[in-house]
């Protein structure tokens, strides 16, 4: 099952086959009173330019920590992440976060947020394009009618979309998602997923995702990175998904093949690597 | 915050009528407290050997000053209009300070953990310090009373300020900063666009209790640098046995408190972002 063939299956072939984003070797640990505490060990994945990956694994494996030292939030205790060779050493607007929880700032409307943003990172355009990248943003996430309400005012869907626009509005060579949807109710996620994937299509931006819904990520990921359970968490099995794009979810689920991948994963995750208290 | 004069609704005679009566449930008890507080001063004070003033005395001995708050003979004998007038005015001095410094060096320490060090002990320490203990030291420093009692104004309110502020800056969500972080604002950015909106709810809690401080402290203050004001005219009063005028005075500082604790509110209503309003 790893080693799936999907040349004849994947219509969308990375754009290049150089290796666009590399994690090298990379170990996380806190140093605490009785030594040091291992989250991460020996993390190795290169990811080509327009590739979705998705992230699962049990919670406190360090997911989001290896994603926040792909954002450099994080710096890796060993190893290095690279972006097209450039080792990444402090958070920047070229890999994006979408965060768990939004992180708008309450006291600006949805265009001031994303204003915010472009504002800062190209600063030398002139003032009415900033101002066309925001408004077609808020359009390309359907907001266009909400552009001046403020966060409280926004149902978390929305929320998350502006969150989405705020990101892709700055051009980043690396969109990160933290569990994008999770907080969100399954109507709603589904929307959200074939909108990002309809985004992911027109923009053909690098995404990581972290997802706890195997569904969710074998509809969206080129592929799935399992991670074994903490501490001195490991990637433990990539999982390709070759199922051609456009996808179309009901299609998806009719396809034999997508079961076997869902047992597979779910295989992984709650029989060869259960967590204690799953 | 802006446009919201047109979002009131247009009240009918119905509404009128219902909200007279949610007024009136909201005045009675106070008024009926207030009420069967004189009494209770009257009974007492019209026992045998009672050294205070009833009321209904207060109110006669002090008509004059009631009536005509106004009135300026020169000197000290000023109406307590003027006398409540002088103490605002070293309040106003004091806490503007207070309050401009305070903010400035709460957002030093909240926002630079060296400084934090090194300053807050001694802030700690500094600000348990009663404020009439600073007058001595300050008529040292100054050599005149108002700028000593300016001065004791700032040095009481400062705490608070200069505390919640330090406060707000550390409470500042991670995400925020995260996002401040992704997006490389600049510092200016950061400062108009985070920063300040974020502790902004802070700092006017630090500028309430600031306030409430700086009208306690004048008082006691004044009483020891003498000249107009009403915190001498209440000594003043003690000394020419004008109990009356005291009961009055102390009417007239619980009011004007009153009112600035009031004003830092409105202030803060206009000031504070709509969705970080606390409580």
């Amino acid at each position: 099952m790893q080693t799936l063939n999907t040349t004849e299956l994947n219509i969308n072939p990375p754009l290049n086959h150089d290796p666009y984003l590399v994690i090298d070797n990379v170990s996380k640990a806190y140093p605490t009173p009785d030594g040091a505490y291992v989250v991460l060990n020996g993390i190795n994945l290169t990811v080509h330019e327009g590739e979705f990956i998705c992230l699962i694994g049990h919670s406190g494996c360090g997911k989001s920590t290896l994603l926040d030292m792909v954002s450099g939030f994080r710096k890796p205790t060993e190893g290095e992440v690279r972006l097209q060779t450039k080792r990444i050493t402090e958070p920047g607007p070229d890999r994006m976060v979408v965060f768990q929880n939004y992180s708008l700032l309450p006291w600006m409307t949805a265009y001031e947020n994303i204003y915010l943003g472009v504002k800062s990172v190209f600063p030398d355009k002139p003032e009415a394009e900033k101002r066309a990248i925001v408004r077609d943003h808020l359009a390309l996430v359907g907001l266009s009618d909400a552009a001046d309400k403020k966060p409280k005012e926004l149902s978390g869907g929305m929320k998350q979309r502006v969150c989405i626009a705020r990101a892709l509005a700055l051009r980043p060579q690396v969109l990160i998602l933290d569990e994008p949807f999770g907080a969100l109710d399954p109507i709603t996620r589904e929307e959200l997923q074939e909108e990002l994937l309809k985004i992911w299509t027109d923009h053909r931006v690098t995404v990581l995702m972290i997802t706890h819904d195997i569904d969710e990520a074998l509809f969206l990921g080129d592929r799935l990175v399992m991670m074994t359970n903490g501490p001195a968490a490991q990637i433990g099995e990539i999982l390709n998904i070759p199922f051609p794009r456009p996808r179309n979810r009901t299609r998806l689920m009719e396809d034999p093949h997508y079961y076997d991948l869902r047992n597979h994963a779910l295989d992984f995750l709650y029989r060869r690597f259960a967590h204690d208290d799953a | 915050m802006t446009a919201r004069l047109d979002a009131r609704p247009k009240r009918n005679h119905q509404d009128l009528v219902s909200m007279l009566g949610k007024q009136a449930k909201v005045l009675y008890p106070p008024a009926i407290a207030l009420l069967i507080f004189l009494v209770i001063w009257q009974v007492f004070t019209s026992l045998p050997g009672a050294t205070l003033p009833t009321p209904i005395q207060t109110v006669e001995e002090t008509w004059e000053l009631i009536v005509n708050p106004f009135f300026d003979n020169g000197g000290n004998d000023k109406g307590l209009f003027w006398q409540v007038f002088t103490s605002l005015q070293r309040v106003a001095l004091g806490y503007t300070l207070a309050a401009i410094v305070g903010i400035g060096l709460g957002i030093l320490i909240g926002t630079s953990t060296f400084m934090f060090r090194a300053l807050d002990p001694i802030f700690q320490v500094l600000r348990t310090v009663p404020p009439l203990a600073w007058l001595p030291i300050s008529l040292a420093a100054f050599q005149q009373a108002n700028p000593s009692a300016i001065f004791v104004i700032f040095i009481t309110a400062i705490w608070p300020i200069i505390i919640n502020t330090a406060e707000g800056v550390r409470q500042i969500p991670q995400d925020y900063n995260n996002v401040a972080r992704v997006l490389r604002l600049s510092r200016t950015e950061y400062f108009f666009k985070i920063l300040m909106p974020a502790t902004v709810p802070y700092i006017f809690t630090g500028l309430k209790i600031g306030i409430g401080l700086s009208w306690l402290a004048i008082v006691a203050a004044e009483m020891l640098i003498g000249g107009v004001g009403i915190g001498f005219f209440i000594w003043d009063a003690w000394n020419s046995s004008r109990i009356s005028d005291i009961i009055i005075a102390i009417i007239y500082v619980g009011l004007v408190g009153l009112l600035l604790d009031w004003l830092i509110s409105q202030i803060a209503k206009l000031v504070v972002p709509e969705e970080q309003k606390q409580g």
